[in-house]
């Protein structure tokens, strides 16, 4: 259980978090919009501010204001006109905006599937004729500088994708393929979440993408179609015969072994990521040992059953096995 | 003036009355009206007790899912924080949202329109006064079955807009979900029932002179708010029938897999869910139209500026749903649509606020509790409409969707807008139906409470939705900076709560309900709830030439007490009411009103238990709840259509009205209409749905059944249509019309029957199962609608043959007949078009 430092603790924090990640535009398909809301914040602000003023006057004014705001001209004027014309601004600004940031990828653009899944990621990167080329769970790779088309898809309930500092977020619906595109300029962690509520634990359904520069996306994508290597030490050994005995294959794949399970993250992978459970757990052998053990107090209600029965050595073996998977 | 009805203006001039009235009058009236006691006071009517009850109970809800708001705050202070397991927190931040939309704003106002309009407008009670009791008992009964749903677990979890396919049979197999569907089924049915009242009281029991230029704004928004019930509430109704039925036999209207679509459920919910906000927020806003003149002593500044601001309100709210639906990928040009309508109604609620402040400026504001609510709302409800323009763009959108922005903009919105004005309505009315007043002392803290307490608990989460906090989560992970705003939202949350507590620790202290000594009209308003009233509203029905007529004749409320005007005491010896025409309120007729009954209540209950029981699948109980409710209703409806020997009757000065009417100038005739209104649109819904789902996937979709079938049905829909018309030719012209007419009624049933079956056989027969695709689930759906009609029809046909054999239907006493008339020829015609469009739109 974690428990509150201090509120001095807290502030820091709080400090540290500004901007704000929908504020704080990592790629040109959140620049625009964080312009969008800062000219709106200052429009509502502005808006509050002269219905304080003309409520203050109405209120304690001299004679003089009083008479003036004590009309239809004034109804006329600040309930009609003025929004009128705000919002008319606005709403070309907005629009523009909108067809702007919803045009049509052109063909060749990188591909990536990602299907909602309860409560994690599946990811899929595709060819150039759209076939799935790798699988990888809860975290996706990405060049820097150009824009990377996202094709959103759901298996089971509605979820939505959203990275908030590269952009706007999409639903995932089922029997709907949904388009998203983003773009990160630099290279980094961008952290994301299921916007839209899909049952059970919602609250714990992250996800990041890692953005490379286009070099170093090369060298990962090369990286990850070489076959992995079999385990090497005899405590990922022993660790593989565990996963194997435990009938965890059943659930995840892992590329060149007999796990070829579908209904969970592939796990192909898996010690690469930098996180673990959809993005809620650092990844070490320790979390990957205490995921496996009793992911259910960790994330409840998630898919995947506990393993109480396995040993503490066979724990530190698979984790070490799944560690080793890179 | 031209008359609307015939009545001569003129005769106004004999009011007020000179001379002094005979002494038993008013205590004849007294008599009339007197509740009942004791046990027996739980069939009461009267509009005084049953709008104060209605108010208390919604009331009740509004603390109930405050106080699960402020354990799930408790829960979100701390990250990872333990106080609420997840299942239960899922739990509980559905039941908020439902009980507060459901269970707290929509039955609030109706309730306070049922408490204050017939003062406001003069009249007796409203026209349907045990129909109010049906719909208040429903709510309550119903409303607390239902929130004790939480106490064992089987509340619904799936959000209160309970989005498929998260809420269907796969993904929430227990029954939690149908605990929505169907708990929310007869709260749609009492908001139908109270919606019906409204309209009809608003436009025909106005008193008399009162055009509807002079029409208080709270009824014009009550009026704005009712006919949004009946267009908007259909929606939700065919949405919860239709995930019912893929529920329990899975007809396929939203899995995607076989031809169903999710986003179906999302526009039948907006299309309810939307036009809701303004359901809840333009009744609020009326009241403060009332308020706020009343607090500064001067004239609402803009009045028609005020209803047509209310009007288009209303009309624009029914194009905005869409914008709830902008991240999921609807074509830019449906967006660009939806976002323009969304800007668009901004505009009636700028024109209402500014109206606000003129009136302000036009008086001199006194800073009493109502006026403070009135102004805290004022700002309040402005920022949370600013933020909704914010959100109406939809790129933002799409990034402030789903998180805590949108709860910050919702709670200023409903909050500012509903919660605020409500309490300033609370503080405001209270004196005119309780010995005393609330105290002032108390109501500044209770005002500073809330309203401080509002914006430290929702002005962070606009940030804490900016930092990426999204909506509906039971926790969230340390390290993000989200703690310090959450810590500080519940702080406010508390203070919110102290703020009602307060409230209601002052409002048992001091308010004593009393419909004749009340404290009266301390803040000095100018419309006719200040009148001097008993249970039987004023004394006599005044006439009415201006918007403020307390203000304008001072002589008023001692000629109104002192008997001088309509009706000042009983013309026929029972309750009445005088019912007036829409346009200009000129008296059409007498109507004679309903007493205290048991029917009403045990109909109440039954439909309730119909419901409930059904959702635990104690299914004999339940049929037998149903059959209990639909023996009530007709218990209840034998006493109604009982012409007086007397035809006409003296409301006040020599003027005679008849005490009898039927067709257009009844109430019955109204509410039939706006009945077969909500049924026309339930049915439009479902034909929407089922030219959604058809583009889709039509390549899942069957050819419809021969060209004989289609003859046979619609010809025989048509001949049901038509047999109707020869019945009600009959019931004029022969001595024995009321027993042709019964036959040719029984005739039309059967050939409307015949008809239907051959329409199912037909499809069965084309080989089209309700489980196979979009087609069978629609298909069935619209012969599942026309079935539950046509079984209503035959319910009508049998209670038009007992009133015809016990000798209560003729040529003159053709009411019942009137009524029945109406609803068998529009089921027959929506059978008709029902039956074309699924044959020749899409043809194949």
């Amino acid at each position: 259980m974690w428990r509150p430092t201090s509120i001095p603790s807290m502030l820091a924090e709080a400090l540290a978090g500004w901007p704000p990640p929908v504020l704080d535009p990592a790629g040109p398909f959140n620049t625009p919009i964080v312009v969008l809301s800062w000219a709106l914040f200052v429009m509502a602000a502005g808006v509050t501010l002269v219905v304080a003023i003309a409520t203050g006057l109405a209120l304690f004014g001299g004679p003089t204001w009083k008479r003036r705001l004590g009309g239809k001209r004034l109804v006329w004027i600040g309930g009609l006109a003025f929004p009128l014309v705000v919002l008319s601004v606005l709403l070309v600004w907005g629009l523009t905006l909108t067809s702007r940031l919803s045009e049509a990828p052109p063909p060749g653009e990188m591909r990536v599937r990602v299907t909602g899944e309860v409560w994690w990621w599946r990811v899929a990167y595709l060819d150039g004729q759209g076939r799935e080329a790798m699988q990888d769970a809860n975290e996706i790779h990405i060049p820097t500088g150009r824009p990377v088309t996202f094709e959103l898809e759901s298996a089971d309930v509605i979820h939505a994708f959203w990275i908030p500092r590269l952009g706007g977020k999409v639903d995932m619906i089922p029997g709907r393929r949904n388009i998203a595109r983003l773009q990160a300029d630099e290279p980094g962690v961008y952290a994301g979440q299921c916007a839209e509520f899909c049952g059970g634990p919602h609250a714990l359904m992250g996800l990041v993408v890692v953005a490379h520069t286009p070099e170093n996306f090369e060298r990962w994508r090369q990286s990850r179609l070489a076959p992995s290597a079999p385990p090497a030490d005899p405590l990922s050994q022993r660790g593989a015969q565990v996963f194997e005995q435990s009938g965890c294959g059943a659930c995840h794949a892992i590329a060149g072994t007999t796990a070829n399970g579908m209904a969970g993250p592939d796990l192909t992978h898996v010690g690469s990521r930098r996180s673990l459970g959809a993005g809620i757990l650092p990844n070490n052998r320790g979390t990957l040992a205490g995921w496996t053990a009793d992911s259910q107090t960790i994330k409840p209600g998630n898919r995947m059953p506990a393993y109480k029965v396995l040993s503490g050595a066979d724990l530190q073996a698979v984790a070490a096995y799944l560690e080793s998977r890179r | 003036m031209s008359s609307e009805t015939g009545f001569d203006p003129k005769l106004y001039d004999r009011f007020p009355t000179k001379g002094p009235r005979p002494k038993e009058e008013l205590s004849e009236l007294k008599r009339i009206w007197c509740a009942p006691r004791k046990w027996e006071h739980l069939t009461v009517v009267n509009n005084n007790y049953v709008g104060l009850y209605y108010v208390g109970a919604a009331f009740l809800f509004f603390v109930l899912a405050g106080v699960l708001a402020l354990v799930m705050r408790t829960q979100l202070a701390l990250p990872l924080n333990g106080v609420l397991p997840q299942e239960t927190y899922n739990q509980f931040f559905t039941m908020h949202g439902t009980v507060m939309m459901f269970l707290f704003a929509v039955p609030a106002v109706e309730a306070l329109a049922v408490l204050l309009l017939p003062q406001m407008l003069a009249a007796r009670d409203l026209p349907f006064p045990r129909l109010s009791a049906y719909a208040f008992w429903a709510y309550l009964v119903g409303g607390l079955a239902f929130f004790c749903s939480l106490f064992f677990g089987l509340a619904p979890n799936g959000g209160w807009f309970m989005y498929p396919p998260l809420t269907s049979k796969t993904f929430s197999p227990g029954i939690n979900a149908d605990f929505w569907l169907l708990g929310i089924g007869f709260i749609e049915i009492s908001a139908i029932a109270g919606a019906i009242e409204i309209i009809v009281g608003v436009l025909k029991t106005r008193a008399p002179g009162m055009t509807l230029d002079k029409l208080p704004i709270f009824a014009w928004a009550m009026l704005v708010f009712a006919v949004m019930i009946i267009i908007g509430f259909p929606s939700i109704i065919l949405g919860t029938l239709l995930l019912e039925l893929e529920r329990a036999l899975d007809w396929p209207f939203f899995d995607a897999a076989r031809g169903g679509d999710p986003v179906l459920w999302q526009h039948l919910f907006w299309f309810f869910g939307h036009p809701e906000v303004y359901i809840i927020f333009l009744p609020a806003a009326g009241m403060m139209s009332m308020i706020i003149p009343s607090v500064a002593q001067t004239p609402l500044v803009g009045y028609r500026m005020v209803v047509l601001a209310l009007l288009a309100t209303g009309f624009i709210s029914f194009g905005v749903w869409a914008h709830h639906m902008f991240t999921t990928g609807m074509p830019t040009i449906s967006v660009n649509f939806f976002s323009a309508a969304s800007m668009a109604v901004s505009v009636p609620a700028g024109v209402q606020v500014f109206s606000w402040i003129a009136t302000v400026a036009a008086g001199r504001m006194k800073f009493n509790t109502p006026g403070l609510f009135a102004l805290g709302s004022l700002i309040t409800f402005t920022m949370g409409g600013l933020t909704g323009v914010m959100v109406g763009l939809v790129p933002f959108d799409w990034q402030a969707h789903d998180t805590y922005f949108i709860v910050a903009h919702l709670h200023y919105v409903l909050i500012g807008g509903m919660v605020f004005p409500l309490f300033a309505a609370l503080y405001y009315w209270t004196p005119m139906m309780s010995l005393n007043a609330l105290s002032e002392r108390v109501g500044r803290w209770v005002f500073w409470l809330m309203f401080s307490g509002m914006h430290v608990a929702f002005l962070p989460m606009h940030l804490t939705g900016l930092m990426g906090m999204p909506r509906r989560v039971y926790t969230y992970l340390p390290g993000r900076g989200w703690d310090l705003p959450n810590m500080i939202s519940t702080i406010g949350a508390f203070l919110i709560a102290a703020g009602v507590l307060l409230f209601c620790i002052d409002f048992a202290r001091r308010f004593r309900f009393s419909a004749d000594a009340s404290a009266g009209n301390i803040y000095g308003g100018g419309t006719l709830e200040w009148l001097p009233t008993g249970l039987y509203s004023t004394r006599s029905i005044p006439v009415i030439s201006s918007r403020y007529p307390v203000w304008d004749d001072p002589e008023l409320a001692k000629d109104v007490d002192d008997g001088r005007y309509f009706l000042p005491g009983t013309a026929t010896g029972v309750r009445e009411t005088v019912v007036t025409s829409p346009l200009n309120a000129e008296p059409q007729y007498l109507q004679r009103m309903p007493t205290p009954s048991a029917w009403h209540v045990w109909a109440a209950v039954g439909t309730a238990g119909f419901f409930l029981l059904l959702t635990v699948q104690a299914y004999a109980a339940s049929i037998f709840c149903g059959v209990v409710a639909i023996a009530a209703v007709l218990r209840w409806l034998w006493d109604t259509d009982r012409p007086l020997k007397d035809e006409t009757a003296d409301i006040g000065a020599g003027i005679r009205v008849p005490t009898y009417v039927t067709g257009p100038s009844s109430h019955g005739w109204w509410a039939m209409v706006i009945l077969l209104i909500v049924v026309g649109m339930i049915f439009a819904m479902l034909v929407f749905s089922y030219l959604f789902l058809w583009s889709r996937r039509p390549d899942l979709w069957i050819a419809p059944p021969s060209q004989s079938s289609f003859l046979l049905t619609t010809s025989g829909y048509l001949a049901a249509a038509a047999i109707p018309m020869l019945a009600s030719r009959a019931l004029f012209k022969w001595r024995a019309g009321a027993f042709v007419a019964t036959v040719l009624m029984i005739a039309a049933t059967g050939v409307q029957g015949a008809a239907f079956w051959q329409d199912f056989a037909s499809w069965r027969a084309a080989g089209l199962a309700p489980e196979a695709s979009g087609q069978g689930a629609t298909v069935y759906g619209f012969l599942a609608l026309q079935g539950c009609m046509l079984a209503i029809c035959v319910l009508m046909t049998g209670y038009l043959a007992a009133r015809t054999a016990c000798g209560m239907v003729d040529a003159r006493r053709r009411a019942t007949f009137d009524l029945i008339w109406m609803f068998f020829v529009y089921t027959a015609l929506q059978g008709f078009v029902a039956a074309m469009l699924v044959r020749l739109a899409p043809g194949s």
